[in-house]
């Protein structure tokens, strides 16, 4: 008997096909993984069975039944989801967050005493000892993190989603959540969830599906799929031929040397090298201040540093039009947020950084359009008319219009941050493509990534960022998913920062 | 995935103007003035006679400037409600200059000059210090100009004594030509809102600065990292609104030939309809200069046609603006920028 069960479900956002056609069975007091690559359409299927967004065709069955459509009925029905991104009230107490929409009621007032008793229960059996009288804002991100779950549980629900829950939970927090969910899995209940982490599906998960470009290519139960095969299947391909070739090493020269940056709250002290012709990867845990870092280089966020030399000359740190001036490009990992003007046409946004630094005061659209053609060309952006907007295309060509943007300007610096977050495998490829070619051509690249095999296959050197802090260095062979998790996850003894820190 | 969210924005696949959908948004304001005027000919003989429409046009050109300059700042995401009681400052404040400066300058057209300068100066400064307090300050646009508004209404009180402040009769022949004048049989206001509305356009979509300024109102944070002065250029857009209301008030002065407490009374609602009417996103990110100036004519011709016919009482004439826009917001709310 199944709990859940999608027949054929599709999804397209506009012309834009994200699920094509998921069958898939959730069985109950099981815990199913969903990998894929970023963009694959994991979240989407998991909004899907959470009522957040109706399927554009196909159907989902609940213990036999139609599944409930809006939220709302998917809750009462005992569906909750846990969202990456966090839905928690900052100005509510813990307690009254884990029961937000769900207050334990006394006559006409809400019984604060026991919300704040169940919340402390709830979340000590996450083996998290968050005070439940504090607001949140004051509370670290794992935190909120553990709010959230506690909030799932707390509406006793016969199936959880969680979306990426161990992103920004430290390996002991890691743990305590995969035993509550082991527990919850003996009580009879089932879980979905996602996770970048292999070894994690491998760990909890009963069974694991892969999804691929929105179809599922592949069930199996975990203990019949090693982690390396199931990478495979979420790539389409063997992991070593979506990698440009690497470069032999090279004595490079530095184009920026930078000395104890900081800024307040993200970055400590960072210290680094930017070099010409290498691909230097920044790697750590999401909020380990690795954006942070390369905003505060380019007059972003306030900082401060001891010493700032750029092609040999010592100078102060740029503010962020002057960075630009300097031929030194930060691409944002937000694309929609801080990237592109999705309303506006495609010309103008590769237009935009280069009007804005060149300082013509008319604009000159022929040579726009002239600008958009040779972008299209180079970077093949795939847009079949040239006068949609940018937020119609997919994420793959969004991000190359924004790597067209980015270098219309001709940096000799660019900072890629998460250049292939939720793009397709194909675009994939070729952005790699892209940023081997400026290596290549002399240009320093840095390349921020939450993908450890993106940063694996892409740089000369890693720089491993924790807490603010740059934790390690590796470079050329030495470069491993084992080190780079090391540092980042602080077990590294080598780190001398590290111990200055506690 | 991430990606998702913003692909769904599905009505923004095409630019406007190429299906039929879009030609009729794009040219909306058009129409619905085109309508007006229909219904304006049907119920009054003299509607469209050059002396009704001439009038109209004079009287529409006062917010027709000032809704100018409101196109840059809701353009750019902002809000100006002060351009009411700035108007009645710098009425105030240039009249009282002038009648002072009369003695030095003598009732000819240095006067007129020295006064035209003056007016310009109080409503750059204005502008000026809305913007600083709103981007400097990072207080909403809201609450800054609401707060500009009470204060210059209350100025304009304090300094007219509760009355009204009266330019010189010595003095009022030498400014009439500005309201009453006639420059090749146009009438002088209008001249003035046809350059002010064309240089207008012309900088809001030729000019660097005006890509700059729908920028901003599209997303500022992408401003700001595609290395786009933001703090400038939002700042200027309220220095733009402060000049703009200064002009229109140079023109408005030898109307009356007096600035009174009540000057410039509801100017902000009838400047930001026109400009929402004309299909300036009120969200920022997208705007239109001839656009806001059929939203003029629009409100003006509705007014126009209340007094002419007598259907219904022009006292509810502010009950029509207020209604237009709120209809002309629902109509742009399944918009998305442009």
């Amino acid at each position: 008997m199944a709990l859940l069960v999608f027949r054929d479900i599709a999804k397209s956002y506009g012309i834009v096909p994200v699920l094509k056609g998921i069958d898939l069975v959730v069985k109950p007091g099981e815990v199913l993984a969903l990998v894929g690559e970023n963009g694959a359409g994991k979240s989407t299927l998991m909004r899907i069975a959470a009522g957040l967004a109706p399927p554009s065709s196909g159907t989902m069955l609940l213990d036999g039944a139609p599944a409930p459509a809006t939220l709302h009925a998917a809750e009462r029905a005992g569906i909750v989801m846990v969202h990456q991104e966090f839905c928690l009230a900052p100005h509510l107490t813990v307690a009254e967050n884990v029961f937000l929409g769900r207050e334990i009621t006394r006559g006409l007032f809400t019984d604060r005493k026991a919300m704040e008793a169940r919340a402390r229960d709830l979340l000590a059996e996450l083996g998290s000892i968050a005070p439940v009288r504090t607001r949140l804002r004051d509370l670290p991100v794992s935190d909120w993190q553990m709010i959230e779950l506690a909030k799932a549980f707390a509406r006793q629900p016969k199936l959880i989603l969680m979306d990426e829950p161990t992103a920004v939970l430290s390996a002991t927090e890691a743990g305590n959540l995969f035993a509550r969910i082991r527990a919850f899995r003996e009580a009879g209940g089932s879980v979905i969830f996602t996770s970048h982490r292999l070894e994690e599906v491998k760990d909890i998960a009963d069974r694991v599906a892969v999804l691929r470009d929105g179809q599922i290519v592949r069930v199996e139960n975990t203990s019949d799929i090693s982690e390396d095969a199931m990478a495979e299947a979420m790539v389409g391909r063997p992991l070593s031929e979506i990698y440009p070739p690497r470069r032999g090493a090279a004595d490079r020269k530095a184009l920026l040397s930078v000395a104890g940056l900081t800024s307040p709250g993200a970055v400590e002290e960072a210290t680094l090298d930017i070099r010409e012709g290498e691909v230097l990867g920044i790697s750590g845990l999401v909020g380990s201040g690795r954006t942070e870092l390369f905003e505060a280089l380019f007059g972003l966020r306030p900082a401060r540093c001891g010493s700032f030399v750029l092609r040999g000359e010592a100078r102060k740190l740029p503010a962020a039009r002057e960075a630009w001036g300097l031929k030194l490009a930060y691409l944002t990992e937000d694309r929609k947020g801080k990237g592109l003007l999705l309303g506006k046409s495609l010309d103008q946004n590769v237009a935009l950084t280069k009007g804005a630094i060149n300082g013509a005061r008319w604009i000159d659209r022929r040579a726009e359009r002239r600008d958009l053609e040779a972008a299209v060309g180079r970077y093949d952006i795939r847009a079949g008319r040239l006068d949609v907007t940018a937020g119609a295309l997919s994420g793959g060509n969004q991000q190359k219009v924004l790597i067209a943007k980015t270098l219309a300007v001709e940096p000799d610096l660019i900072v890629f941050d998460e250049p292939t977050r939720g793009v397709d495998i194909g675009a994939k490829q070729q952005i790699y493509e892209i940023i081997a070619t400026l290596a290549a051509e002399g240009k320093a690249i840095v390349v921020i990534s939450s993908e450890m095999q993106e940063i694996v296959g892409l740089s000369d050197r890693v720089l491993v960022m924790r807490r603010g802090r740059i934790a390690g260095e590796l470079s050329g062979d030495a470069i491993s998913e084992t080190d780079i998790i090391r540092f980042a996850m602080g077990l590294e003894d080598k780190a001398p920062q590290e111990e200055a820190s506690h | 995935m991430t990606d998702i969210t913003a692909t769904s924005a599905g009505n923004a696949t095409a630019s406007p103007g190429r299906t039929l959908a879009g030609i009729f948004e794009a040219a909306g304001p058009l129409i619905a003035l085109i309508l007006l005027m229909l219904i304006g000919s049907l119920m009054s003989d003299s509607f469209l006679g050059a002396e009704n429409l001439s009038n109209v046009f004079t009287r529409s050109a006062i917010i027709g400037i000032i809704a100018v300059g409101a196109t840059f700042v809701i353009t750019a995401g902002g809000l100006d409600l002060s351009v009411g009681s700035l108007s009645a400052l710098v009425a105030g404040v240039t009249i009282m200059f002038m009648n002072s400066a009369a003695e030095v300058l003598g009732p000819g057209w240095q006067l007129v000059a020295a006064g035209i300068v003056c007016s310009l100066v109080v409503g750059a400064a204005a502008g000026l210090l809305n913007g600083v307090m709103i981007v400097k300050g990072r207080v909403e646009a809201f609450i800054v100009t609401l707060g500009a508004m009470g204060i210059f209404r209350s100025v304009i009180t304090w300094l007219a004594d509760g009355g009204s402040i009266s330019l010189d009769f010595s003095l009022r022949d030498a400014a009439r030509p500005i309201y009453y004048g006639q420059v090749l049989g146009i009438a002088v206001p209008i001249l003035v809102l046809g350059v002010i509305a064309i240089v207008g356009e012309l900088v809001l979509r030729r000019m660097r600065f005006g890509r700059h300024v729908a920028a901003i109102g599209s997303n500022r944070h992408v401003a700001f990292y595609s290395a786009i002065p933001v703090n400038r250029v939002r700042i200027l857009t309220y220095v733009i609104q402060g000049l703009c209301v200064a002009v229109a008030t140079v023109i408005y002065v030898p109307r009356l030939g007096a600035a009174t407490p009540s000057t410039g009374l509801m100017w902000e609602l009838e400047a930001i309809a026109a400009v929402i009417i004309g299909g300036t996103a009120l969200s920022g990110g997208f705007g239109r200069i001839w656009g806001t100036i059929v939203g003029v004519l629009i409100l003006g011709f509705i007014s126009n046609i209340l007094n002419l016919t007598g259907f219904i009482s022009p006292y509810l004439n502010g009950a029509f603006q207020g209604a237009i826009i709120i209809i002309a917001v629902l109509l742009q709310r399944d918009r998305s920028q442009g």
